[in-house]
């Protein structure tokens, strides 16, 4: 099974840990893992800003990037979704219909490409899981609260995994936090409006941590957070299910 | 462009009175949950009303003929209004050939999206809303906020005081109850006195030629019942094909608007009362046009149970009156910038994508995927901020090319980690306005990877 590894580009540059910890928990799971070099970015800045047609280049820069692969492996179900969902106006070469199946979120390759049952992982704090969009709603992560529906949560699943770690019970179990991209920087007021009334509701949970599949979204929380001074921190999912027991 | 932005940040300055707001319709959401999840089969329904919707929609000029040889059987006078304008001068014709100069109304959206009262009382002729919601914000000269509860904007305190100037209640009363009898005395009058009822529609049945009105408050009936005319107004995308299909939607609509199992009255009306005259007067105003947009025509199995404004949560925190459109939230940000593109052009930006709305929604509308190709075509047709147009292209440029992008990515980091203070945080800064940068890291992932993987 050839694997390779996107780091989407925020994540390169401002959060290379979780990077990191994507790449050694893969390993420690008997995975061999390529970094293919030159990787960029999914394009999703681009075209959620209705500038597709700029994005194109770049998702050209990508499939060439990571063609011939098995599997495309990204801490992030938003990215995995945009390659999924939106490289649909691009020509649908086999390489392009390939990666447009095989880029998957780190959640769903844990779970449903290795199986994985149970990690050798401690991490002992009472978590916040934030559900992003995405990855929820896009991927079909998770049932989402809106649904009538009995499915399984692949990060609840994954997180429960790990020895220690005690998941909050959340009021609203999949609200948006507000980042949405370019979203963040447009309407900034209810942008950091929600990321707030998020933040509340993990403060009154009592958590200690707040962890995601997307660090975009936590990113944006880290944000506030900081700006409170608050002591909640925030941790990428693949960095808590990397810990060592 | 950034008109919501603006409005929203109005709204949002008075943050207790953005929770409460927040508070309201969140509350009408989890109700909903609770009503849909108490279903078992609520997926399937919701389907199945996709299903129906999307097999009338490509059969609608045979279901609204259909619909309209059945009403003329019946004995129903049948309309076409090819738009606004025309919706409202054939309501004034007939209104003039009753010589009724009284009317009361029940809850109409497309009534409002054509501006009818506004025209009506322009020929002197009064139009009292009678749902409550609605009575409330046509005393305080206002749109409505939303589709279902047209005055949720408002706290009781509100509408105290805005009775007690116009209606002579106590000044300072607040106690819903109070208010709301106040009210109804108030409107019993304009009931007795009316020369003419109109009613919006919710379902049209084309094999029966009868129109179906759900409200909670019985006022659709009390108008219907006690004046002489009635008039229906609907948009043509109302039509069901059967009377069978009705209880599908009906099972939906009340649940998803309020978590109710059903709407209080649905009431049928197929043919006039003895000596009335009953009227039915079906709008396009821009529908076929929308029906014409491959991407976009599926926005119009709305039943308009405004879930998906209850459960945005951009909405509940910017108010109905930012949109600055006739149906705001979600389904209005994809259905009015097919009506106006330029002028509506922010509206499908007024998103964070989250498919919220398009999980909520009991007829299965892609909203938040109609509201990412607006976003393409709003571009496309050169009504993005330049700024904004030019930063994607070069964003295009940068993040297709690994050299400019690691350069990009270095300097990113620098400037975060190395410029002062003032330097960043400033009124250019959207991000910082009340949020930290991410602490920039010495090395990115790649240059980590380099140094400790590469050889291996």
């Amino acid at each position: 099974m050839k694997i390779a590894l996107f780091i989407p580009c925020y994540i390169d540059q401002f959060y290379p840990q979780v990077g990191i910890a994507t790449l050694e928990l893969l390993e420690s799971l008997g995975c061999t893992v390529h970094f293919p070099e030159g990787q960029t970015c999914c394009g999703q800045p681009m075209a959620n800003t209705g500038c597709e047609q700029d994005a194109i280049p770049t998702y050209e820069h990508y499939v060439e990037t990571f063609s011939g692969y098995d599997y495309v492996v990204t801490p992030s179900g938003s990215c995995a979704y945009h390659v999924r969902k939106h490289y649909d106006i691009i020509e649908q070469t086999d390489a392009v219909q390939h990666l447009r199946k095989r880029t998957l979120d780190l959640s769903e390759f844990l779970l449903d490409v290795l199986k994985v049952e149970q990690l050798n992982a401690r991490f002992p704090a009472k978590v916040g899981l934030h559900q992003s969009c995405h990855g929820l709603r896009g991927l079909r992560l998770g049932p989402g609260s809106e649904r009538n529906l009995n499915a399984p949560s692949a990060l609840h699943t994954l997180l429960s995994m790990v020895e220690g770690v005690e998941i909050a019970e959340l009021e609203r179990a999949d609200e948006c936090c507000g980042f949405g991209g370019t979203f963040a920087i447009n309407e900034p007021d209810i942008s950091a409006k929600m990321g707030k009334d998020r933040i509340a509701d993990h403060a009154r949970a009592g958590v200690e941590v707040i962890t995601a599949g997307d660090m975009s979204c936590l990113m944006h929380l880290e944000g506030i957070l900081r700006r409170q001074g608050s002591p909640i921190q925030v941790k990428h999912i693949a960095e808590i299910l990397n810990t060592k027991a | 462009m950034k008109e919501h932005a603006t409005k929203a940040a109005a709204f949002i300055k008075d943050e207790a009175r953005t929770d409460w707001h927040d508070e309201s319709l969140w509350f009408v959401r989890s109700k909903r949950d609770k009503a849909a999840h108490d279903i078992p089969e609520w997926e399937q329904l919701r389907e199945l009303a996709s299903q129906i919707k999307d097999h009338t929609l490509s059969h609608l000029d045979e279901y609204l003929e259909a619909f309209e040889a059945k009403a003329k059987e019946n004995g129903v006078t049948v309309h076409w209004a090819a738009d606004a304008a025309e919706h409202n001068r054939i309501v004034h014709s007939i209104l003039q050939e009753h010589n009724a100069r009284r009317i009361v109304k029940s809850k109409s959206m497309l009534t409002e999206e054509c501006g009818l009262n506004e025209y009506l009382e322009e020929q002197d002729i009064e139009v009292i809303d009678t749902d409550l919601g609605e009575r409330i914000i046509q005393l305080k000269e206002e749109p409505p906020s939303h589709i279902v509860m047209p005055a949720i904007h408002l706290k009781k305190e509100e509408v105290g005081e805005l009775f007690h100037q116009k209606l002579q209640t106590k000044k300072g009363a607040t106690d819903p109850q109070y208010l709301t009898e106040a009210a109804r005395q108030h409107l019993r009058q304009s009931f007795l006195q009316a020369d003419a009822a109109i009613t919006g529609v919710n379902f049209a049945i084309a094999e029966t030629g009868g129109v179906v009105v759900c409200t909670n408050e019985g006022n659709a009936d009390m108008g219907t019942h006690l004046a002489p005319l009635q008039i229906h107004c609907m948009g043509i995308e109302k039509i069901l094909p059967k009377a069978e299909h009705l209880g599908v939607f009906t099972r939906l609509l009340a649940r998803s608007a309020t978590g109710q199992p059903s709407t209080i009255f649905t009431s049928h009306h197929h043919k006039a009362k003895e000596g009335g005259a009953m009227h039915i007067v079906i709008v396009d105003n821009g529908r076929t046009t929308q029906l014409g947009r491959p991407d976009f025509r599926n926005s119009l199995k709305c039943i308009r149970c405004g879930a998906c404004m209850n459960t945005c949560p951009i909405y509940r925190r910017s108010g109905g009156h930012s949109y600055d459109s006739t149906v705001p939230g979600p389904i209005g940000s994809i259905l009015t910038p097919g009506i106006d593109l330029k002028k509506y052009s922010g509206l499908p930006f007024a998103s964070t994508l989250c498919g919220s709305c398009s999980d909520v929604c009991p007829v299965k509308i892609d909203i938040h995927e109609q509201l990412y190709k607006w976003r393409q075509i709003i571009a496309e047709e050169g009504h993005l901020p330049a700024a904004k147009k030019q930063s994607m292209i070069m964003a295009g440029k940068v993040l297709s090319r690994p050299g400019w992008y690691k350069a990009a990515g270095k300097s990113a980091r620098w400037v975060t980690r190395w410029l002062p203070r003032p330097l960043i945080y400033n009124s250019l800064n959207t991000w910082g306005k009340a949020r930290e940068l991410p602490k920039a890291p010495k090395e990115s992932f790649q240059e980590w990877y380099r140094k400790n993987r590469s050889a291996s």
